[in-house]
């Protein structure tokens, strides 16, 4: 009897960007719900953070980002994902980002969603638990 | 070819991705761990040592700069870093990343967190099959990190090649360390922290318990080395040390450390695979839904039932 896979997370905050309570709150969250969560803390370039989700083997890669640095940064860490081969993960991004921006990362970059201030880390854990259900389903 | 073939050729040929997915595998554990487990070629020739040591006295700092050192030296090197599963939920916080940061983007190191799932003993139960993944795929040397680990959390003995203690100054007086466990699986020692003023009493202390050990002539004597992470110092001789080590087990293949982990490996095997034939026949559900229903079930009754049904199961 082989269990059911632990969903993986790995949480990362991409660039120079110092506030980390955020990404904390969330990796705490999420390890609360069950989940396995690597943390892998500050100043991460995309090519870490995708050679981190390769090694882990993630379902989910959950960037935190307050720099202001989003739409630079973040198409970087999605287009490297889909060059490794890595397209099948769900890619969350929570911080200061402009609805406009977030319509621009979820529309035409592969970001999964943005969650905003003012997200419960529930909806997160719903959203999460949802989009790795379908994918592992579309792969299996 | 079969599929778990094919997976595992990928590994040896040094697919990262494909060793990424297979320890994903052997972490689920079950069939399909132990097919893919049974095309994994034997005799990888990477060497396995075990860190261990107390919450916080610095494994993920000094696994980081020895696998710099080893680096240098021009050996590929693969973690596993156990943390602790939460006993409520299952979930986890693997947060030894944080400190390996220096490590990433090296192509040389191979770094996999994992969570113990509520094992006891400061590893997870598919510790021992990732490092045999990793060992396959080529890793030279493979640094398993346990969980911050009590004084009696030594099953990381029967999966390391190589054991190193790491002791953090001023944690405890001499009796501490002569108390059984954690000390006697040590085959090096390293003081971290070593740039702190008490960390000269604390090597003081560990040498001359170590000088304490039952002199005999083919039984390798323990390493104690000073090392400070932050100043970079030691590390050099610490690496020697560990090197040595393996170097001796080479030429003792037999001592009784080796037997036992070669009986704890044959045990672990025995323990899987019958646990899972069990939980396969119809007495085991009856006795989970006896479980669900009965407050205060008679559990020796209980297992007799489930085993007694398994004998007969043809």
């Amino acid at each position: 009897m082989t269990a059911p896979a632990h969903i993986r997370v790995l949480v990362a905050k991409p660039g120079l960007d110092g506030h980390d309570r955020g990404a904390k709150v969330i990796a705490r969250a999420l390890r609360d719900a069950g989940m396995d969560v690597i943390y892998t803390g500050l100043g991460l370039t995309p090519h870490m953070i995708v050679e981190a989700a390769l090694q882990e083997d993630v379902d989910v890669v959950g960037l935190s980002i307050l720099s202001g640095a989003h739409m630079t940064l973040l198409p970087k860490v999605t287009h490297a994902l889909d060059a490794a081969g890595l397209g099948h993960c769900v890619v969350v991004a929570g911080g200061i980002i402009p609805s406009e921006d977030a319509h621009m990362l979820t529309h035409t970059h592969g970001v999964d969603a943005v969650f905003g201030p003012g997200t419960t880390t529930d909806e997160i854990i719903t959203f999460i638990r949802t989009a790795v259900a379908a994918v592992r389903a579309q792969r299996a | 070819m079969s599929d778990e073939q094919s997976r595992a050729d990928a590994i040896v040929q040094g697919d990262r991705r494909a060793l990424a997915q297979a320890l994903t595998t052997v972490e689920r554990g079950g069939q399909s761990a132990r097919a893919l487990l049974r095309c994994i070629p034997a005799g990888a020739s990477g060497r396995v040592v075990g860190i261990t040591g107390a919450p916080g006295a610095g494994k993920s700092t000094l696994t980081t700069a020895l696998a710099q050192e080893f680096r240098v030296r021009g050996l590929t090197v693969a973690i596993v870093a156990v943390d602790p599963s939460s006993p409520i939920t299952g979930g986890s916080l693997l947060g030894d990343r944080i400190r390996m940061y220096d490590l990433a983007g090296d192509s040389g190191v191979f770094i996999r967190s994992m969570a113990n799932r509520g094992r006891y003993g400061g590893i997870a139960a598919a510790t021992a099959d990732a490092a045999t993944l990793m060992a396959a795929a080529g890793y030279d040397v493979i640094l398993l990190e346990t969980v911050g680990a009590g004084q009696s959390d030594v099953a990381v003995a029967d999966v390391a090649d190589t054991i190193l203690l790491v002791e953090a100054p001023g944690m405890g007086d001499e009796v501490q360390s002569i108390k059984a466990g954690l000390l006697e699986i040590a085959d090096v020692i390293a003081v971290s922290k070593s740039d702190r003023a008490d960390a000269p009493a604390t090597f003081q202390q560990l040498r001359a318990l170590v000088q304490m050990q039952h002199p005999s002539t083919d039984a390798w004597e323990v390493q104690l080395c000073g090392v400070s992470a932050l100043q970079k110092t030691g590390i050099g001789p610490l690496t020697d040390a560990l090197l040595a080590h393996q170097q001796w087990l080479i030429q003792h293949p037999y001592t009784p450390r080796a037997m036992h982990r070669r009986k704890s490996s044959l045990h672990r095997a025995i323990e899987t695979q019958l646990f899972e034939s069990l939980t396969q026949t119809a007495s085991w559900v009856q006795a989970q839904h006896i479980l669900a229903s009965d407050r205060q079930p008679d559990t020796d009754a209980l297992a007799q039932m489930v085993l007694a049904a398994w004998r007969t199961t043809p």
